[in-house]
């Protein structure tokens, strides 16, 4: 595996936005929350609970905030993005991580997402959909003129590009 | 509602099939009819289910109109819910004609497009049922014939066209040029001839080097009933049967008839009730395994009577097929991106395997399956020949998966086991009977089986023109994609597959499952791989 001559992937380009981080953080913290907060009413108010209930939520407590102090800026570190004139290259994840390319004459959409926690925090989610049922390319937290810029390039790339893209 | 010139409507002679169709999707509301009205209400319920039934075939008829111009395929159809469907006719992947027993004794058939749209679901396709016979046979000519129209963007701008869709001499292969080899495969044109007195066109598809388009249709391959030894391998009889029986059950206690009251079943109940547990359990097995067989045999010869699958002059592939219902697939050899050689367990170890075409079009109407269980050799047979090859790819040598695939298959087969029987022994949730228990701790040394199967089948090879993968142990696939048909790259490590150097690369097609991957590969190699199949798209992201 350390052969030199073996092909690696490189980085893309381009990092997302450092805000990112806190949308991320947000969303980690709202899903837990929404599982650990009833949780542990119901347990304050159901007497003679088995003692391992409790112990299993303090254990869900602990995992939660390693989780939202970990995952965030892990995954900062590894989501990067680029676009070439040929092709559209992502980098996501962070335990388990994925890198996808499509090239632009295969582009049937591009999309842009922005939820409310987004909207409040300046960040797009671009979305890259090409023919195959496989799933389309996302790059997610990114600035939204940095967002509105590269749909522009990837719209004007594609339309440039005639048939259809199977 | 005046016709406005180019619409036609469906065949009149519809209307006298209709009714008998629509009462098929009307039998619920019918049973419910037949059970909500007691005594004199009954008959009038009845009729009117009958009349709502015909009415819906009427109204269809009148609706329903359709059009194919130079440019789409258009149909109008719906009173209340009026629909407008419309294909760009170079869309136009497969076109499908089927046509069951009542529409066959009418002259009547049903013609279903399908275009390159994934999941397509019943809804959107563009359907005509019903148009007369020999109307679809125009239809389908007329759709899928390329040379009547001129499109430079569209093939030009998707890579370069297929060796089959150009007007150039068609099987450029080289006879000794291809990279796994040159020999012809003997045996298999062997087994081939045996069953074909047209032997001229049994050979592999490799059309003789130049052979300028011959106009006439080649068979590539047809049925022989030597292959039904196949059918009880495929476990959809003894499912079929359980499922027949199931509703006959359900049917029969719907209308108040206890199973018990018929003799026959009655006796039979009595003397296996009668007799020791496992004298029963034998009985039983081995009437479900009698049963079970014998409605494989009836439904594969039903599928596959007569079925041959072909090569038109226009560059489409046929398949024709089927007993009762008659079904005929055409799909535009343009748009075939590969060949799936599927071996489930059982058909695997009797020596049999199917052959599926990766086409674009065929996930909705059904998947293009090419050849029925049929003897391993000719499905690798049937793979090469419609995708061109002089020897089959998908019998390419492989290239085996380093050990760390292995750990991973082992782990992730045997964990869950283990997992099952320390939740069951932790909650006390203990089997009641021995032979559960038994079942149970078997359940570890299988899925270790099956785990090491899994690894003995993983590998994947590159050949002039396709990407050869191969997993599964249950379902062990092995698909051909063409390089011309891979639109995109994912490669994915999880953790673990990390530490171990491997990663799971996907080739991403507009077709099929629209993603075809290779299990637990080195990176590196992984990346070698998907570079060569796609020359310069990886390349700018790869460090040397």
């Amino acid at each position: 595996m350390t052969d030199p001559s073996s092909p690696r992937l490189r980085q893309p380009a381009h990092r997302v936005s450092s805000r990112a981080i806190l949308w991320w953080t947000a969303q980690a913290l709202g899903g837990w929350l929404a599982l650990l907060v009833p949780a542990t009413v119901g347990v304050l108010f159901v007497e003679d609970e088995p003692g391992w209930i409790a112990t299993g939520l303090e254990v869900l407590a602990v995992l939660a905030l390693a989780h939202i102090l970990v995952m965030p800026s892990w995954r900062f570190r590894v989501h990067r993005w680029e676009a070439t004139a040929d092709a559209v290259y992502t980098q996501s994840g962070w335990l388990n991580q994925e890198w996808r390319v499509a090239p632009m004459s295969r582009i049937q959409t591009v999309d842009t997402e922005r939820g409310p926690l987004q909207q409040l925090l300046g960040l797009s989610t671009v979305t890259v959909t090409t023919a195959s049922a496989a799933g389309p390319l996302h790059v997610a937290g990114l600035d939204a003129g940095v967002a509105s810029r590269l749909v522009e390039q990837l719209t004007a790339t594609t339309q440039a590009t005639a048939g259809d893209a199977t | 509602m005046s016709q406005p010139a180019g619409w036609a409507r469906l065949d009149p002679r519809m209307l006298a099939v209709a009714p008998g169709q629509e009462l098929v999707r009307f039998l619920p509301l019918l049973v419910v009819a037949l059970l909500a009205g007691r005594g004199n209400e009954q008959p009038f319920w009845v009729l009117g289910v009958l009349v709502m039934a015909a009415g819906t075939g009427v109204l269809r008829w009148l609706t329903t109109r359709y059009r194919v111009d130079a440019e789409r395929v258009e149909v109008h159809s719906g009173l209340v819910f009026r629909q407008h469907r419309s294909v760009p006719r170079d869309r136009v992947r497969t076109v499908d004609v089927t046509a069951n027993p009542l529409q066959r004794l009418f002259g009547l058939a049903v013609l279903r497009v399908g275009t390159g749209r994934q999941q397509e679901s019943r809804q959107q396709e563009l359907a005509l049922n019903a148009v007369s016979a020999s109307e679809a046979e125009r239809l389908r000519g007329l759709l899928l014939d390329r040379s009547q129209r001129v499109d430079p963007a569209g093939s030009a701008a998707t890579g370069p066209t297929p060796p089959a869709g150009s007007t150039a001499p068609a099987g450029p292969t080289p006879p000794a040029g291809s990279a796994t080899g040159s020999a012809p495969p003997a045996g298999s044109v062997a087994a081939g001839s045996a069953e074909a007195g047209s032997a001229p066109t049994i050979a592999t598809g490799l059309a003789p080097p130049a052979a300028t388009r011959a106009p006439a249709v080649r068979e590539l391959a047809r049925i022989s009933w030597t292959w039904l030894r196949f059918a009880p391998l495929t476990v959809f009889g003894v499912v079929a049967v359980g499922a027949l029986l199931g509703t006959t059950w359900q049917l029969l206690e719907q209308f108040g008839v206890s199973p018990t009251d018929v003799d026959l079943a009655r006796t039979l109940f009595d003397r296996l009730t009668g007799s020791p547990v496992w004298l029963a359990a034998v009985t039983i097995t081995a009437g479900v395994l009698v049963v079970g067989t014998l409605g494989a045999v009836v439904l594969y010869a039903e599928a596959w009577w007569r079925y041959r699958l072909t090569r038109h002059p226009d560059n489409t592939l046929q398949i024709d097929r089927g007993l009762l219902t008659r079904r005929s697939v055409s799909l535009e050899e343009r748009k075939l991106r590969g060949v799936t050689v599927a071996e489930p367990l059982l058909l695997r170890a009797g020596g049999g395997a199917s052959c599926t075409a990766v086409a674009t079009g065929s996930g909705g109407s059904g998947r293009a399956q090419l050849l029925p269980p049929a003897p391993r050799a000719q499905a690798h047979r049937v793979a090469a020949a419609v995708l061109r090859e002089a020897t089959p790819p998908t019998l390419a040598p492989l290239r085996r998966h380093p050990r760390a695939a292995l750990r991973r298959r082992l782990i992730r087969a045997v964990l869950p086991a283990l997992a099952l029987l320390a939740v069951l022994g932790i909650a006390d949730l203990w089997l009641p009977s021995w032979p559960w228990q038994l079942a149970a701790i078997l359940l570890v040394p299988a899925s270790v089986l099956v785990a090491l199967d899994r690894y003995r089948n993983l590998g994947h090879a590159e050949t002039a023109r396709q990407l050869v993968a191969r997993e599964g142990s249950v379902l062990r696939q092995t698909v051909a994609l063409q390089h011309q048909g891979i639109i995109g790259w994912k490669i994915e490590q999880s953790i673990f597959q990390r530490r171990a150097g491997i990663a799971t690369v996907t080739a991403t097609t507009a077709t099929g499952s629209g993603a075809y991957r290779v299990l637990d590969v080195e990176l590196p190699e992984g990346l070698l791989v998907a570079d060569s199949a796609t020359p310069g798209l990886l390349t700018p992201f790869l460090l040397p």
